[in-house]
């Protein structure tokens, strides 16, 4: 039986989203009311599991009296606020950043993004051939993971997981300044030679699998991923005494893929080395 | 923290460069030599708050490191991390977001040459092939194009940095190609920069209020400085009282001076009145907007000044930790404020018992290292702090959490210095002069196409044509920039223009930071702009995507543009504007939302591209 803590009552407080009263708990960001509420808005750097950093500045909204769009993902509702999710002075910025986007970064894998292009009448071609892409070739340099730079949106998820917002392991960071911004390492090592300790959380909330699994990135290769013949098979992780849930994507009897619940009281979708990576005796087949 | 450090070991050098500033390791845990092994060794733990709460040493380390060494190696960023309990990739984020570090071995001897717009305007690109062509591999100097330098008024310039111990450097400008090189050759023979108050052609003049004591007073001597009037304003902050000093502040109707315009009373009611401890004072002298001089020429001729309002700045908002965030381009500034800041400590002008009146406060310096983001509020805090210098998200304003996340009152250096005549002359007096929403007087740094550049003190409300007057705007004017690179351009024909916060809002341009550029047709205007956007480009942190990669569309769309006009440019100036909007709503700071400013404005009231 999953235990959901109910914490301290939280006072509802009021505001109005696209006209319509809305009441949320006290804390609750624009994006969660909005959510209640059956209210798309694109995301990309917020994640169930982080604060998010609003870095992508796809989720803004409108809101009455500020000067600027504010992110939906951050901002925090407050009493009598107006906010406005669908006008023409938000959706511009949504449709801009969504170009700047997939004109440098390689979007192939981010789930969703195809459709809010489409939606928003994104034109990323519009800044011509020549314009600057992040041209960066996949780091192959271990046998569980793999880094593909040119897939990374700068969401500072990975860094955030990696620090003090769950694995306090601290061995990525961004490095260098503007359009030249990468995620790496200390002195841009291999990952070997870094403070990695492989669990992998990173990947679990890497939003445009620029980090995946070996695995998977060689299916992907191979051309023979296939999501939909995958099945997804939750089971307890039988390594120690905690009792992580581990979710296991299995394609053509083969596991591809562990990822873990989000909602999972115990890991919140966070696992070590031996949970994420280490099923091959499962398939040991001798 | 369990960190792990990679097996490179510092030099004598880089070991000396860190240990001179946070001494001696205690222990081969924190990189002491492992043959030196003792006893205590062997029980010596240190963890928790005790060794990460140096996390913000770690911009003077770099700096240590880089200003003996000329770079930082691995060993070197490894040993700083072990004595701070830094994680190293974040410390190498942290190396990696200053322009004036390098990760790579480079020569001991670095000659920054400012490409900016005043620069480029006087010759800078000539000057720079000049340079390249007698400086290059091997000469044992490594040549560095540029953002503006802060030497407007003796443009073009050129920056000179060797490493070693002392570091050296040296200040060519205006810079000749001949000049340029010898600074850069033996930085300790170069000639004497000239003093400070040759940047302000009004020097002397005593309706002068903020610059009456630049080229009056020594600015090394603690003596000069009292007979000039100084410390009257501190003890009169004494008389009434932090609740006092704040309310003059407030009925002078003081507003800050950085380029924002917010009342400097109420920030300081908001920060004293927080229930927070402690409370941090900061002062913003990372001066990087190309055109802004003013704040150097402060400090270079008047450094006490500083001292005096920044201690009265702490008394009244109830902070007794002062921080000033210097320029890290500025040598002579940070020169002067050190010494300042050993004399003030020696007189108990500072310390424990500030003119026996009971209050603590004392000022530390951080120099920046070369980014122009670090100007920015909260990316100060965050440089100041040890991370990299990324602007936070607000809110949290810094009234509330700022520096070190506590509430944290953060002045421009001319702000500050605007306190002194607030107090010495009582409010009423103060707000008598310039107009009524703009009061007290107004540093300008005028430069490009005029006679007389230089910082320009004229009361708000003075014109733009009257400032360029006094200045002797040479002939065939063809545009000035106001405000600088995050400002806009006005034609010729709009020199009546009321320089004053509500006049400049009027006619749909800004005052900014005070910068006046007048240009003419030396340099085609499309250059100027696509030197903008390359600024903007250089300069943005990477943090959000609208001014990311914003910065980057627009200045291919502004190089593709550079020769063409009317229909063949009219895409892409519908291109530029589009991205220009969405940087503006949806950046996070002000960098990315100003950082069109200036191009539209050139487009839309110049006609720039017709």
């Amino acid at each position: 039986m999953t235990v959901t803590p109910l914490g301290i009552p939280r006072r509802l407080l009021e505001f109005t989203i696209d006209g319509e009263e809305a009441r949320v708990p006290e804390g609750s960001t624009i994006l969660d009311a909005c959510r209640a509420d059956g209210k798309d808005i694109p995301t990309l750097c917020q994640g169930d599991t982080l604060t998010p950093k609003n870095a992508c500045r796809v989720c803004v909204v409108e809101v009455e009296g500020s000067r600027t769009l504010v992110p939906a993902c951050s901002r925090k509702a407050e009493p009598g606020m107006e906010v406005r999710t669908d006008t023409e002075r938000a959706r511009h910025s949504r449709k801009i950043v969504l170009e700047l986007l997939a004109s440098s970064v390689d979007l192939s894998t981010t789930p969703q993004v195809a459709g809010w292009i489409k939606e928003y009448e994104a034109k990323p071609d519009r800044f011509g051939p020549d314009a600057a892409r992040l041209d960066e070739e996949p780091k192959i340099d271990n046998d569980l993971y793999v880094r593909d730079y040119d897939k990374c949106i700068l969401c500072y998820k990975c860094v955030d997981a990696c620090g003090d917002q769950w694995q306090n392991t601290f061995a990525i960071s961004v490095t260098g300044r503007g359009f030249d911004a990468r995620i790496a390492v200390e002195h841009d090592a291999p990952l070997t030679d870094s403070a990695c300790v492989y669990c992998g959380n990173c990947i679990e909330v890497c939003p445009t699998g620029a980090l995946s699994f070996k695995s998977e990135f060689d299916l992907r290769a191979a051309g023979t991923w296939d999501e939909s013949a995958q099945t997804e098979t939750t089971t307890v992780c039988a390594y120690c005494g905690v009792g992580c849930n581990l979710t296991l994507h299995v394609q053509d009897n083969e596991i591809v893929k562990v990822t873990s619940p989000h909602d999972n009281p115990v890991t919140h979708g966070n696992l070590c080395i031996k949970g994420r990576f280490g099923y091959q005796h499962v398939q040991n087949r001798g | 923290m369990d960190l792990r450090f990679g097996d490179s070991k510092p030099t004598d050098g880089e070991r000396a460069a860190v240990d001179a500033l946070l001494g001696p390791p205690e222990s081969s845990w924190e990189g002491a030599d492992r043959d030196e092994m003792r006893a205590a060794d062997l029980r010596w733990a240190r963890g928790g708050h005790a060794a990460r709460d140096r996390r913000d040493q770690l911009l003077p380390g770099l700096h240590a490191i880089n200003d003996r060494i000329g770079w930082i190696s691995e060993g070197a960023l490894d040993y700083l991390c072990r004595r701070l309990t830094v994680p190293p990739a974040e410390a190498y984020g942290v190396a990696t977001f200053y322009a004036m570090f390098s990760v790579t071995p480079r020569p001991a001897t670095v000659l920054h040459v400012c490409t900016d717009l005043a620069c480029t305007a006087a010759g800078a690109s000539e000057l720079c092939a000049g340079i390249e062509s007698r400086l290059g591999p091997g000469s044992g100097v490594s040549v560095q194009r540029g953002p503006c330098l802060g030497l407007c008024e003796r443009a073009p310039a050129a920056l000179a940095i060797k490493a070693g111990d002392p570091v050296r450097t040296a200040v060519s400008a205006p810079a000749t190609v001949h000049r340029a090189v010898l600074a850069a050759s033996a930085p300790d023979s170069a000639p004497e920069e000239p003093s400070a108050a040759m940047a302000v052609p009004q020097a002397g003049d005593p309706s002068l209020t903020l610059l009456r004591r630049v080229g009056v007073v020594d600015p090394a001597s603690l003596d000069d400085y009292p007979a000039h009037g100084g410390y009257t304003a501190l003890r009169r902050a004494f008389e009434l009282g932090p609740a006092g000093v704040i309310r003059e502040a407030t009925d002078s109707g003081l507003v800050g001076r950085g380029g924002a315009a917010f009342p400097t009373g109420r920030k300081w009611q908001a920060t004293a009145s927080q229930p927070d401890h402690p409370h941090y004072l900061v002062c913003n002298a990372d001066e990087s907007e190309p055109g802004t001089f003013k704040d150097r020429v402060l400090m270079e001729g008047d450094p006490y000044a500083l001292v005096e309002a920044m201690t009265i700045a702490g008394y009244a908002t109830g902070a007794h930790r002062g921080h000033l965030y210097l320029r890290g381009e500025y040598p002579r500034a940070f020169r002067r404020m050190r010494h300042a800041l050993e004399q003030a400590r020696a007189r108990g002008l500072l310390g424990d018992d500030v003119l026996g009146q009971g209050y603590a406060f004392d000022i530390e310096i951080r120099r920046g290292a070369g980014a122009y983001i670090c100007g920015e509020e909260t990316a100060l805090f965050n440089s100041i702090e040890g991370h990299r210098g990324e602007p936070r998200s607000k809110p949290p304003f810094p009234v509330e959490k700022g520096l070190f996340g506590k509430p944290t009152v953060e002045n421009n250096v001319e702000t500050l210095v605007n306190v002194l005549p607030i107090l010495t002359m009582g409010a009423p007096a103060y707000a008598a002069i310039g107009t009524e929403r703009s009061t007290g007087p107004k540093l300008f740094c005028v430069s490009g196409s005029v006679e007389r550049p230089g910082i320009y003190e004229l009361p708000f409300g003075a014109t733009l044509g009257e400032l360029l007057a006094l200045a002797g705007v040479r002939a065939g004017l063809r545009a000035v920039l106001l405000g600088g690179a995050a400002g806009g351009f006005v034609r010729p024909d709009e020199l009546d223009i009321p320089l004053t916060f509500e006049g400049t809002r009027e006619a749909g341009t800004t005052l900014g930071s005070g910068v006046v550029m007048a240009f003419d047709d030396t340099v085609p205007l499309p250059r100027l702009l696509l030197r903008i956007a390359e600024f903007f480009r250089d300069e943005s942190c990477g943090q959000c995507v609208p001014c990311r990669v914003g910065t980057v569309r627009q200045e291919e769309a502004l190089h593709r543009i550079v020769d063409r006009t009317g229909a063949a440019a009219a895409d892409d100036i519908t291109l530029l504007r589009e991205v220009g909007r969405a940087m503006r709503d949806a950046s996070i700071c002000g960098l990315g939302q100003t950082a069109w400013n200036a191009v539209e404005s050139a487009i839309d009231r110049l006609g720039a591209y017709e």
